[in-house]
This record gives C-alpha cells, structure tokens and sequence, in this order.
C-alpha cells in the first residue's frame, strides 16, 4: 500500500516510531482499535497532528467547556476560524487570537509574522475583510543578549507582515518578565468586519463537489510544527529551526482579495485556511463538519519540492494556502477568479459519502480513515490537579507592603521598567494607520477604528497580568477579563465578548494544570458577569523552557466593544488645564504581584490584589454612561505601577502638569495595584454632575497648565517633578535597554 | 473631475486614495486593476502606497515594468496630473518620470507616525492650496523612505523649484530633507507621506485634503479657461 521505501506498519509498531511523532503507546493502540488494523507511515502522521493538544485540545477541553459561549449577539461562538458578533445594521465583527510561542522561541522572525498570516487567514477565511491586528507579547529580562534579540525580531516579524499585507497593527501589549527568559510568549490577534450575508463556514457539504486547492505551493516547511507546538522546548528545539514555517505577506495579501471576491460566487460551498496541520486539519475538518467524506490524489497537490511523500504533504505547515470546497462543474469559474490576482486554484479531490478520509498517491492508496476519528475522536484527559505548595505559602503570608522614602525617585522607577514604560519603540514600526479607520492609534487604553459609513466604532485591547495569575490564578483571571473591559470602556465602548489565548506550562504537572483549571474558572465568572462571552480562541500549552521552568500562566484576553457613536470616543490623555482630576474607586495596600514588588524584590508573592466584580460591573456601567453624557475628558484604568503612574500617563500626551492631593499612606496611594480603578478629568463645570452619576468617585485635584507633576499628602508636598522630564525618561527606557550591549 | 487609482498586486492603500477622493474630496474615482486598465478616460492618476509585488527585488521596481506603465508614461507626457504616494513614489522613481532613488530608513526600521512638513513650492498643481513654507501634519509609513539623488541632481530639483515638500524634522535620512519632488513640469509629484490618510478629522488632520483640493482647483481653472 506505501510507497516502497516507507517504514512498514509492523516497524512503527516494534520500534515505537510513533512516539517521536507524539502519540502515546495508549494513542496509538487506540488508533489502532478504530482502523481494525495497524496503521501505515502517513496514517500514523495523520492522527499524530490531529490529536496534538495544538488541533484536538485534548488536555484543555474539560476546561474549556466551563467558558460561557453563548450571548444575545454571537452568531458564531467557538469551533469555526474564529467568532462573530452582531454590532446591528447587519454587520458584525470576527476576531480570534493565536499563539506562535514556540516557533517563535527558535526563529523569533518568521515565528512571529507567520503567527500574523495564521490569524489573518482564520478571519478572513470566514469572509470577514481583516481591519485590525493586536498582539500580546511575553518576554524574559531585556537584560540577557537572546532575550534582546528576540524582542527585536518578532516585533520585526509582525511589522514585516502586518505592514505589508495592509492591516494596521493598532494595539497591544507587551511585558517583561524572567519567567519568560527562554520561552516567549507571541499571540496574534485579528479583527475583521463582515456584513451578515457574506459569513462563510468551512463545510465540506455536497456529495461530489470538488476540493479545490489555493495558494502557495506546498513544500517541506513547517512539517509536524503543531506537534511540536504541544512539547516542551528543551536545547534541542533549536534544531527544529526547519520545523518553523516561512511566510510570504505578499501571498497573503493576494490570498486575501481573491477570497474576499471568491466568497460572493455562489459556486463556492465552503472555504477554511490551511493552518496548525495544514492539508490534514482543513480537510477532515471540513469533511467532519459537514458529515461527509473525503477523497484526494495527491499528486495534484501543488509541491515546491520533488518527491515530496504523503506524509510530508499532509503535515507540512507551508504558509497561504486555503481548501475550498465547489460546486462540481463550476472549477472554472472559480479559478478564473484566483487567476486575476496569479494565482491557481487547482481540483485535488471530491466530497465523498462513506465518511472517510482517503488520500491516493501515484496510483496507490496511501491513507484511508474514518474522517471523524480524526476530527472528533481525539481522546479527552481529565489531567489530575494539584493545589502548588507555593499557593499556599503566598496565601499565609503577611501582607507585603514595601517601604518608600523618595516618592519621586521611585516613581522615576517605576517608569522605567520595561513592562511600564512607553512601548513607542515597537509600535512605530508597525503600519497603524493604513485603511484609514485608526482613531485612536497605539499608546491610550484600547485602539479604536471607526466603522466606515456608520457612526459606530469598534475599541480593541489584549490584557493580561500573568503576575497575579501566578499568584492567584482564580482572582487573576477574572482581573484579566476586568482590565480588558476597563480598557474597552475607557475608551467609550460596550464591551461585546473576548477571544482567549491560554498559555500555560506542560498540563502534565498537576500544580500546572491546577493553574490552568482555576484562571479558566475565574475568567468565566467575570465574562458572566461582565457579559463578554468566549467567542473564540486558542491554547498553547508546554510552554516550559530548558530545564523545566514553566511560564507564569499567561491567560491572554483579546476583548472587543462597540462604540455607539464616534462622540463617545474617549482617549486617556488629559486635554486641559485646570480640569479635575478624580480616582474612581478606593484604594488600599496591595502590593501582592505589583510592579513595586518586583522593583524592590527582583520576584513576585504574596496574594494577588482582591476584586469584586459587582463593584468592577457598577463601576464600569456608571462611568461609561458619563462618558456617553460627554462628561469625562478623559479615562484611564489604574493598572500597573498604581495610581501615580496612571497619572503620569494621563499626562504625557498633552505637556500638562497636575496638582493633586493625596489621603493615607501615601505609598498605598501612589503605587499600589488595588483593582476596579480609574482616572478621570471632567470639566469643573460638570463636577455636580458627574459626582451625581458616578459614586465611588474621589476628588484628587486638578490638571495644570505649568508642567509639574505635583502630589500632596498630609505630610507636605511628596513628589515634584516636570512632566517633561517623566515622561523623557518612560520614553527613552526600551531603546536604551535594545541599545545597551551589557 | 474623474480620478484612477491603480492598484498593482500587492498595494495596500488603494482603498484609502478611492476614498480620500470620493468621501472627502467629493469627485468621481476609480480603482483600476494594473491588468484591465485604460486610463486614457481619466483626469488625473493616482499611485497608492503599499508592497506592490511584496517590494521583492527593489520598492517599487516589478510594477514598474507592468504593462500599465505606457498608459502612465503617456498620461505624464499629455500632463496630466499623476501624484504616487510612498510605494506610488518608489514606482515613479523606478519608472524614471522623477529622478533619485530610494533607499531604506538610515535606523533600518519600518516607522509609522505623524511628521511635521514644510511646503517648499505652494505653486504647483499638487500644492497651490497651501502656503509657501507653510507647515502641516502628515503621516509617514515606510521602511524605504530615504530619498537619495547625487549633488548634480539635487542642484537641478533646487534650481527648477521640483521640490514640493521637505521634514521638518528629517525622519529616515533623506536628501536634505526631502519628503516629496515633481518633475520639471510640476505635472509629476511623488511623496513619501500619505496626504490620503489626512482627510478626515476623525482619524488624523484634514492637511492631505488640500493636497487633492489642489488638484481639483487646478483642473477647473485650466478648464475654465478652455471653455
């Protein structure tokens, strides 16, 4: 049945061939029992990359199913490319995240910009155009040369793609950490708007209809990349360079006109993007969706290399491919479609009605497999879980406050740290601008793009302090989902749903797969409360690094909202002089997990501040309602680094100084991370109003016009600083630290 | 006054010049495909920004080759007015309808943000709407944006008043400074910011506007005086 020179089944049996390709001795028995018979070469490769954690979600999905999917507005939740929100007029938005960590790891450039290509294809292959791209981005100490050049490559990787297929990168975050020395985290996030009718499925429906191949030839790059996405990184990883896909934005963007056009051509039937598993995944995905089988000759699958096997085509990860599914007999019309923009759309197969997933190779059958075996019968684990000794220890600490004595020089600090400090370093190499929707461009709270011809407007962010999920990995992710909607509401927006992108260490240490269980459990309840349902997302697990340091949990939240109305818009910088300034919340010492703690302590423990989340939903309501009255000026969460670098912040934009007072400790004032927090300046003219609407508010001061950062407390004047001057130094901190050679 | 925008595979501002030109400029435009155009119909021809043809070999250097490029070359001797923006720009120079050359930023790295311009000649087609060494706010976004020509040529642009628009504040390197320069009958202007993202006070400063606002009022006064 293979080709003469394969390994025979009995071979990867006796030598546990398998096991190098990911399976377990379990697995492969299992796989064994549903084809009656031992599998061949390139079967066994088949079910190696469909039950990866990174396709079949094997280990995570008892955890996932806890997130609330469902919501008025979804009109797709998880399980297509990514999910879809109604926004009204019949439209809506289609968003997702994804991570690229591993591949990032050992070639940080083509890591990243494939990671981009990834998340542009699984939107626009649900028909939606691409409108905006946002990353998250995890990396170890600034301080170590690898850690260095890392940085610089992947925000390269993502600039050389973003910019050139012409979707601004308009948001994000980025933060630093030596949990992360030698394990980066790189998660992509797209957003796309689509009218109603033009939504897409990837269903491989219609018994006959033909399989049509698009895009870039298929060559050797990427083979078994999402097996390799689901281990650990060991020295070793290095030598799976080649592993790493190569993109090619130009492609892309071909791929993306001609798809935007394909989709209103009622010959089409379904479409789905090659991704993790390349043809394997989108195939049987597609086959299994729809309840129908498939069969394809892969000979006529496009190849960049000679002699290429079935088993290197069916799990190379080449980049810009897409399977469509068409109308038997109306091949043509869709080719001629591709063809205007150079590329071929090629017949490699047909929809079949025995539910099986059979690949022909020179005239000989070289897989033939239940479809769904692939696709849906992936086995489950319940992993065990284990409360860490170090939760425990944290939990009975006394609670940490640090001792400040130069409340200026600290705030100096703080500003400077790489996780604080302005990340203009990075966004000025990405387009932000292009299509012309970017109303509020990087550097505020969310990014928000208008919705042409419409007064609506959508408002973007990624959020996560993995440091409190470290912590405290039940507060810290229902924090995750409430400073993203913090962010969201800032700016003027309802918060619709969110994307998640979980990254965890390896799932097989209970302690791990403990911190796993509880963030997803924290972060539902906050989405229920704040009513953002999970519309979409992706894990990435074994994000461990030579010699078995796991990463801080690091649930990314990807959140959308919905401007009503572009006057809503509302930006963090202050506008004018003599405004008031006020706090929205109380604040106490909670310096658990806070940017002072590592500061002063070089690490992190103790507990994770505290949050309410009825207080953070009454908070968030009522100052989004001022802010639709035009009251507020501006808005500003209160997040890392407390309230005085929230307040410097504020005021980097405008050159305004501000003279504000502060109450008790002034220490817990300044810097403290207490939650459900933010910074407004309204107009004195609306003070009655605004205090009428919005309760917990307090009174700091006012915003003024000569330049100097001003605080008080009762013991006389405890920071004066120009603002100029702060804000040179919270600027100049990352290219000072790429610069350095130290 | 009827407006073509050519989009080469791989540009990624087309959409952004259509609408500049519809929505804000409020005249008629059409994006042409660089295969099924005849641009002999239209008033003025406009090259948006982007990676035509992923900048593979040079920015600019494969579309400059295309088939469409005889149209162009025959609009500019007729004197039409042809504006190419960033990757519209490289395509000019590439063409040889503006001299110089482009080189990548003096850092090496892709820079998007607003910069500070200042209008060198307010006489042309392109600029008569602004005033002399008045200052205005662009956007810039390129990784290839430093402007390179020899001493000899620099002489001639100074001498024949072709250069439109200089930074204030150099950015990527560029020739004394400049950010945008005509051919020898003001007929030809390329830039490396993008006037088409300034239209709107929603999302940036209106100052492209004027720019295209330009355009117009050159092509009714010369129709007037026609008709």
């Amino acid at each position: 049945m293979p080709s003469k020179l394969e390994i025979s089944p009995d071979q990867i049996k006796q030598q546990q061939l398998y096991k190098e390709m990911g399976l377990t001795d379990e697995e492969f028995e299992s796989v064994t029992n549903i084809l009656g018979r031992l599998p061949n070469y390139t079967e066994t490769g088949l079910f190696s990359v469909m039950w990866s954690e990174h396709c079949s979600y094997k280990n995570s999905k008892p955890l996932l199913r806890k997130f609330p999917v469902d919501g008025e507005h979804v009109l797709q939740g998880p399980g297509e490319g990514a999910g879809i929100i109604d926004i009204g007029d019949d439209q809506a938005v289609v968003f997702k995240v994804e991570s690229h960590n591993h591949p990032s790891a050992v070639e940080p450039y083509q890591g990243a910009a494939t990671g981009v290509g990834g998340i542009l294809r699984d939107v626009f292959s649900m028909g939606a155009r691409p409108v905006a791209l946002l990353n998250s981005l995890r990396f170890g100490s600034l301080k170590h040369p690898r850690v260095k050049y890392l940085f610089e490559e992947v925000v390269h990787g993502i600039a050389g793609y973003g910019n050139c297929v012409g979707v601004p990168t308009v948001g994000g975050e980025v933060q630093f950490d030596d949990a992360y020395n030698g394990n980066p985290l790189v998660n992509a996030m797209c957003v796309g708007l689509i009218d109603h009718k033009d939504i897409q499925k990837g269903i491989a429906a219609g018994v006959g209809n033909t399989v049509m191949y698009v895009g870039a030839k298929t060559g050797r790059d990427g083979i078994h990349g999402a097996t390799f996405a689901s281990e650990e990184l060991t020295e070793e990883s290095q030598e799976k360079r080649p592993s790493v896909q190569v993109g090619d934005p130009f492609m892309e963007k071909l791929l993306i006109e001609a798809c935007l056009e394909v989709i209103h051509h009622d010959a089409l039937v379904g479409i789905q993007d090659m991704g993790a598993a390349g043809l394997t995944s989108s195939a049987s995905e597609m086959a299994s969706k729809a309840g129908t089988g498939m069969v394809m000759n892969l000979d006529l699958v496009p190849q960049r290399e000679l002699n290429m096997t079935p088993y290197e085509m069916m799990l190379s990860e080449s980049q810009e491919r897409m399977l469509l599914v068409v109308e038997k007999g109306r091949e043509d019309e869709i080719a001629e479609v591709f063809r205007k923009f150079d590329l071929e759309a090629v017949s490699v197969g047909e929809v079949t009605d025995d539910q099986r997933f059979r690949l022909t190779h020179l005239g000989e059958t070289a897989a033939d497999v239940p479809v769904d075996s692939l696709a849906e019968d992936a086995p489950v684990y319940h992993k065990p879980s284990r409360v860490p000794a170090y939760y425990k220890e944290y939990q009975e600490m006394d609670r940490y406050v640090p001792a400040v004595d130069n409340y200026g020089e600290t705030l100096k600090e703080l500003l400077q740290q790489p996780t604080i400090a302005s990340k203009e370093w990075v966004y000025d190499q990405y387009d932000s601008m292009v299509q012309t929707n970017t109303v509020v461009t990087p550097g505020s709270d969310a990014a928000v793009l208008r919705v042409r011809g419409t007064k609506k407007a959508l408002a973007m962010t990624t959020d996560c302090n993995s440091r409190y999920i470290y912590l405290d990995p039940e507060t810290g992710g229902q924090i995750a989902v409430a400073e993203a909607a913090r962010n969201i509401i800032c700016s003027g927006a309802q918060p619709l749903g969110i994307t998640d992108g979980l990254n965890f260490g390896s799932p097989d240490n209970p302690e791990i797969f403990w911190q796993m269980e509880k963030s997803v459990e924290g972060m539902s309840e906050a989405c229920r409360q704040l009513n953002t349902p999970v519309i979409s997302g992706n894990v990435s697990l074994y994000n461990e690094s030579f010699g078995g340091q796991a990463i801080y949990p690091t649930p990314v939240v990807g959140m959308v909202g919905l401007v009503e109305d572009t006057e809503h818009i509302t930006q963090s910088h202050a506008k004018n002089s003599g405004d008031l300034i006020y706090v929205i919340g109380e604040t106490k010492a909670e310096f658990g997990g806070s940017e002072l703690q590592g500061l002063r302590e070089g690490r992190h423990f103790g507990q994770a501040p505290a949050l309410d989340l009825q207080t953070e939903t009454k908070r968030q309501q009522q100052l989004l309602n001022v802010i639709k009255q035009g009251i507020i000026q501006s808005a500003h969460d209160v997040a890392e680094g407390g309230l005085a670098v929230a307040l410097a912040e504020s005021l980097f934009n405008g050159g305004l100084g501000c003279d504000i007072t502060i109450e008790g400790d002034p220490a817990a004032a300044l810097f403290s991370e207490t939650q459900s927090r933010f910074l407004v300046s309204i107009k004195p003219e609306d003070q009655e109003a605004f205090e009428q609407k919005v309760e917990d508010a307090i009174l700091l001061g006012k915003t003024a016009g000569d330049g100097v950062y001003r605080i008080r407390a009762q013991e006389g004047t405890v920071v004066e600083e120009q603002t100029d001057e702060l804000k040179q130094l919270w600027k100049g901190a990352i290219p000072c630290l790429v610069k350095s050679k130290d | 006054m009827k407006f073509a925008v050519v989009v080469f595979p791989g540009s990624n501002c087309d959409r952004d010049m259509y609408f500049a030109i519809t929505d804000a400029l409020g005249q008629k435009a059409d994006l042409v495909w660089y295969q099924e155009a005849d641009l002999s119909s239209y008033d003025a021809i406009l090259l948006p920004g982007g990676f035509s043809y992923g900048d593979y070999l040079r920015s600019g250097a494969i579309a400059s080759t295309s088939n469409v490029i005889k149209q162009i070359r025959e609009a500019a001797e007729a004197g039409k007015p042809i504006l190419g923006v960033c990757n519209g720009f490289q395509v000019l120079l590439e063409m040889g309808l503006l001299p110089g050359a482009m080189l990548p930023n003096k850092h090496l790295k892709f820079m998007c943000h607003y910069e500070t311009l200042k209008v060198e000649n307010a006489k042309t087609m392109f600029t008569n709407s602004y005033e002399e060494q008045e200052e205005i706010e662009l956007p810039i976004a390129h990784g290839d944006g430093n402007y390179y020509c020899d001493e000899a040529t620099y002489t001639q642009l100074k001498n024949n008043n072709q250069i439109a628009f200089t930074y204030k504040n150099n950015p990527n390197g560029s020739v004394e400074d400049i950010a945008g320069i005509t051919n020898e009958q003001g007929t030809v202007l390329g830039m490396m910011p993008h006037p088409e993202r300034a239209v709107d006070s929603l999302v940036g400063t209106t100052d492209g506007l004027r720019l295209f606002q330009s355009i117009l009022t050159h092509w009714r006064d010369k129709h007037a005086i026609k008709a």
